[in-house]
């Protein structure tokens, strides 16, 4: 099916486009080509960024009640009665004379919408956890008349399947809510208007009538025609804010308007997780430049667009269970905008709205939405380099992921869904698959298939282990084995889960914002990799007794040699290639197993805050963890063992293979503010420096923050004196004072290094 | 001689006296003649602390000094370390090479006292160079009549700590003689060898503006001393003090003021010293 469709240029639309330079772009749906034939690269420094302007701060000050309130109560409000869609609710606004951008969820801030096509039990549990009454009406039709993907999943899962969720081993499955991880092109709204992508869509439509009606087919057509009806609603909804988006933006302010309003239609439709804006910034440069050259904006009304839309997105919320926060705290939406990075032609795709949009953290204080990405290339301006590294000693707001590393995955058009996912926009999306627990799968291995918690069998039965030490060679084969079983049925669940998904809670206006022939990929996940790496490393380097309950069940571990062994984390490769053989083992058996729409199996090393949840259903590891103690986040090493300073730490998380984990390998570095012999210069100079390297190495992530225990331990005390307080945790920023307790102390445990 | 070990350890910050049989230092270091092997107490990766750029500093264990003020007590007698090859300790600081070279750091090795164990440590600066990275020691000096023109050959950067040029202060703060200390540094001086004189500014101990001024006046004409640290005393290795047995003179001591430090400072920069 080819998607590329000519397309006939209206007279309204060559005025809205201007003074821009024609290609392939105007006669058919092509950001890409629009960005690299119109941007201005931008080499200089800061200076000429302006403050936040009058109307943006009143706006700012018409919504602190609301964020203080919700720091004491949580939910604020919900409209119970009307599930979500992008006509459920008519204007919503803040302060309608000094709002520049517009559009609200619903027709008030921090008033949130309920889903329950995602699934009706999420839904009533967190209304219920709010303090809220569920909607007897709503309850009714999707309880009667109406089915949804959390019950359309429920009824395809295995036994085996639930037993796993039960015990732990595959956790955040999204069969009860929104998948996420899909971003629409929401600049092709700004760029082409809804009518021309209507046209676009219907071409695409005709091209396969005559196609034989074979399912995949009629699933197209059917999506297709849904994608249409998608368009149309945002047309209408554009209409209730009085933006005509049928044809494109003729300004700066209309390009943000508009793209906000494909985003915002977006996240009426959609609770994913994970709902990333995508690369918006230097798209949106454009129509500034043009604005600035004609004289129609100056910079102050360019910055002025870029708080205002950051403000509207540092007000999305969804309504979550207490188990979801407990999973992702802080209410997190990842509302990913990426930064920065090089086209294929080897220009930097800096321009001074990269630095606008990392100026937003000074002119509104630090936030964790949206989660700013840069995409780090060596080849970037010095200058942009350093003011990153600068913003992020001021904030902790940013994370970097390398872009000289992506680039030839994925070329110079994609952006991060939710924290590393890397996706081309338009063409590309994931069917998300959260994560295995791969440290309790060890210990699996090690007991037969047991549970080591509950003693439930859950794995299929295996001979346990008899003797008193662990054998290396032994355990290897075992844990091969274990994998094999839970790459199978984790394969399995994700099938089941994203073919209901597709059939009832379909992103309609996600997927009208892609080309029809996509590439999709199926996102696995692994949690507990240094757990892992560590435990292997005792046992092959160590001399691991096992302790035994009075049922037989391998309880403990006490190594019994007489030296510390290798561990993750300090650029010893001797448990450094466990690691990694682990990371492409596990991959090679998920790619074993046919994916739903034969979507190309994906991985990541990833956990976000929910390496607190697994670590806490995991019991003690060969490795000298205890029972219940976090993982460490993501790819990191655990807490405290990565003793030699942050250039080990970075190396040994460098050495794990992409290509194995494409989708995403999550590294979280926290370093005290520098208080060695450095001038501001020198230490941007040579923090810059640092990234270079790390990322020179094949380092893919970076979650920095710049900040010391004591400060976190006294926001822990004083909640009210650091409302703003962000760190960034794996994948993810949050208020530092909207975590849990028990995940604020996983925080102040983690390792922190003395200096970059 | 004990077995060979593992190079794995943690910071400086670790206590390790679990290998600690109460040897008499002396004895052993004379064998040392080939330096393929020797004692080391643990490793670091990332200070910015121990001369310039980003080090990977080696802490080997030996010292002769017995300062009352020390930081690491746990690694005065050579023993305490661990037990490894030379061999070891460069294929690990391979691994960290090309890293370490494109931050524009180098090695440094620290202790204890790393001339306790001559031939061991050359071996290690000399691979160091080997692989194109700037190596510095830091040392006390007062072994510093040892180290031939050979040794200080491998060693770009020497990291001086001089307590005190006051015969008595020294002895008082490190139980040990001065003028061997002040000897190696003219030596240093008379050759044009680049050093950094790090002087440990301990309240009531090294603080009196006499002995400040002892130092810079000593120090000033030098110009080979790119650099004179004034370092802050901490309190971070008292807890070793403790779990070691010891008698720990300076429980009591603070950290010196911020006030106190700009003193001193200024005093070297007043005679004439680049200070910092």
């Amino acid at each position: 099916m080819e998607a590329s469709v000519a397309m006939k240029a209206k007279a309204k639309d060559e005025d809205c486009w201007r003074s821009f330079k024609p290609g392939d772009w105007s006669s058919s749906i092509n950001v890409r080509d629009f960005i690299v034939r119109n941007v201005t690269p931008y080499g200089g420094d800061e200076k000429f960024l302006a403050g936040a302007s009058k109307r943006t701060k009143a706006v700012w000050d018409k919504l602190q009640p609301y964020f203080k309130a919700e720091r004491k109560k949580g939910v604020l409000a919900v409209d119970a009665k009307s599930p979500s869609t992008m006509l459920a609710h008519k204007a919503g606004y803040i302060d309608r004379d000094n709002e520049v951008i517009v559009g609200l969820q619903t027709d008030e801030p921090f008033k949130r919408a309920i889903f329950p096509f995602g699934g009706l039990r999420m839904v009533e549990a967190g209304l219920k956890a709010a303090g809220f009454e569920a909607d007897s009406q709503v309850h009714e039709a999707f309880t009667k008349y109406r089915k949804s993907h959390n019950d359309g999943v429920f009824d395809a899962y295995t036994p085996e399947i639930m037993k796993c969720r039960r015990s732990g081993i595959i956790t955040g499955l999204p069969d009860a809510y929104g998948r996420g991880r899909i971003i629409g092109d929401y600049r092709r709204v700004a760029l082409y208007g809804a009518d021309r992508l209507l046209e676009v869509k219907r071409e695409e439509r005709a091209q396969i009538d005559d196609m034989w009606p074979t399912d995949e087919v009629i699933r197209v057509r059917e999506e297709l025609a849904e994608q249409i009806r998608a368009l149309n609603d945002l047309v209408a909804m554009a209409k209730l804010y009085n933006c005509d988006i049928t044809r494109p933006a003729s300004n700066a302010r209309e390009a943000f308007q508009w793209t906000y309003l494909a985003y915002l239609g977006a996240i009426k439709e959609a609770n994913g997780a994970a709902m990333s804006i995508g690369r918006i910034s230097s798209f949106l440069d454009i129509y500034i430049e043009r604005d600035l050259r004609d004289g129609a904006l100056d910079e102050a009304g360019a910055q002025e667009l870029w708080d205002q839309l950051v403000q509207k997105l540092r007000i999305v919320r969804f309504l979550r269970t207490p188990e979801y926060d407990a999973l992702f705290s802080g209410d997190p939406y990842w509302a990913t905008e990426c930064v920065g990075g090089m086209d294929l032609d080897g220009r930097a795709l800096v321009t001074r709205s990269s630095y606008r949009m990392l100026h937003t953290l000074y002119n509104l204080g630090p936030a964790p939405e949206p989660n700013i990405t840069v995409l780090w290339s060596r080849h970037m301006p010095e200058t942009f380099k350093r003011f990153c590294v600068k913003v992020s000693r001021d904030t902790s707001s940013l994370q970097y992921e390398n872009d000289d590393l992506m680039r030839p995955f994925w070329g110079d058009d994609y952006a991060i869904a939710c924290c590393v996912s890397a996706m081309r926009l338009g063409k590309q999306m994931q069917f998300f698959g959260a994560r295995v627990n791969l440290a309790k799968a060890l210990l699996y291995a090690i007991n037969g298939g047991r549970d080591e918690v509950s003693g439930e069998q859950v794995a299929p039965r295996t001979p346990a282990v008899t003797g008193d030490f662990l054998d290396y060679e032994e355990i290897m084969a075992r844990f091969d084995v274990t994998m094999e079983w839970l790459a199978r049925t984790y394969v399995h669940a994700m099938n089941c889960i994203h073919y209901m998904h597709d059939k009832y809670f379909y992103e309609r206006l996600e997927m009208a914002l892609h080309d029809r022939d996509i590439l999709r990929t199926m996102a696995f996940g692994i949690a507990g990799l240094s757990v892992v790496a560590d435990s292997l490393s005792a046992i092959k380097y160590g001399k691991i007794r096992v302790v035994r309950d009075n049922t037989g069940l391998i309880v403990d571990y006490q190594n019994e040699g007489n030296t510390a062994t290798p561990q993750f984390g300090n650029n010893d490769d001797r448990v450094d290639k466990i690691a990694s053989e682990i990371v492409t083992r596990f991959m090679a058996k998920i790619r074993k197993h046919p994916t739903y729409r034969n979507a190309v199996h994906t991985q990541s090393v990833l956990t976000i805050t929910s390496n607190v949840v697994y670590g806490k259903a995991t019991g003690n590891t060969p490795d000298g963890r205890r029972k219940g103690e976090p993982f460490g986040p993501g790819a990191n090493p655990m807490h405290g063992r990565d003793s030699h300073g942050w250039l080990a730490s970075c190396l040994s998380v460098a050495k794990l293979p992409y290509k194995d984990s494409q989708d995403g390998i999550s590294y979280t570095v926290s370093v005290a503010p520098q208080k060695a012999h450095l001038s501001e210069g020198q230490f941007l100079e040579e923090a810059t420096k640092a990234f270079d390297v790390y990322f020179g190495h094949g380092g893919f992530h970076m979650n920095l923050n710049v900040i010391d225990k004591e400060t976190l331990e006294d926001a822990m005390k004083n909640p009210d004196k650091y409302p703003q307080l962000t760190i960034r945790v794996s994948g993810y920023a949050v208020n530092f004072v909207r975590l849990t307790p028990e995940q604020q102390r996983d925080v102040i445990s983690r390792t922190f290094h003395g200096q970059i | 001689m004990s077995d060979l070990q593992a190079l794995e350890s943690g910071s400086r910050h670790d206590l390790r006296v679990e290998r600690s049989p109460d040897a008499p230092d002396e004895a052993l270091f004379k064998d040392d003649s080939e330096g393929a092997f020797g004692y080391c107490h643990s490793y670091e990766t990332s200070s910015r602390y121990d001369g310039p750029g980003l080090r990977i500093v080696l802490f080997t264990s030996g010292c002769l000094l017995r300062c009352a003020y020390c930081h690491n007590p746990d690694t005065w007698h050579l023993k305490d370390g661990t037990y490894v090859s030379a061999q070891q300790v460069l294929d690990r600081l391979a691994g960290f090479a090309p890293a370490i070279r494109d931050l524009g750091g180098g090695l440094t090795i620290s202790g204890g006292e790393p001339m306790v164990q001559l031939a061991f440590t050359k071996r290690i600066f000399a691979g160091a160079k080997k692989m194109g990275l700037h190596t510095a020691i830091e040392t006390s000096g007062f072994m510093g009549d040892r180290a031939d023109d050979s040794y200080l050959s491998v060693v770009d950067l020497i990291l001086l700590d001089i307590k005190s040029s006051n015969p008595d202060i020294y002895h008082k703060v490190t139980s040990r003689d001065v003028a061997p200390t002040l000897r190696f540094a003219e030596r240093l001086a008379s050759i044009g060898k680049p050093t950094w004189i790090r002087f440990t500014l301990v309240p009531g101990w090294t603080d009196d503006p006499a002995n400040v001024e002892g130092i810079a006046k000593f120090v000033a004409p030098m110009k080979n001393v790119e650099w004179v640290e004034v370092q802050p005393f901490h309190q971070l290795g008292a807890f070793k003090w403790k779990a070691m047995n010891l008698e720990y003179k300076c429980a009591d001591t603070t950290s010196p003021t911020p006030e106190l430090k700009n003193r001193v400072i200024e005093q070297f920069r007043a005679a004439g010293c680049r200070a910092r």
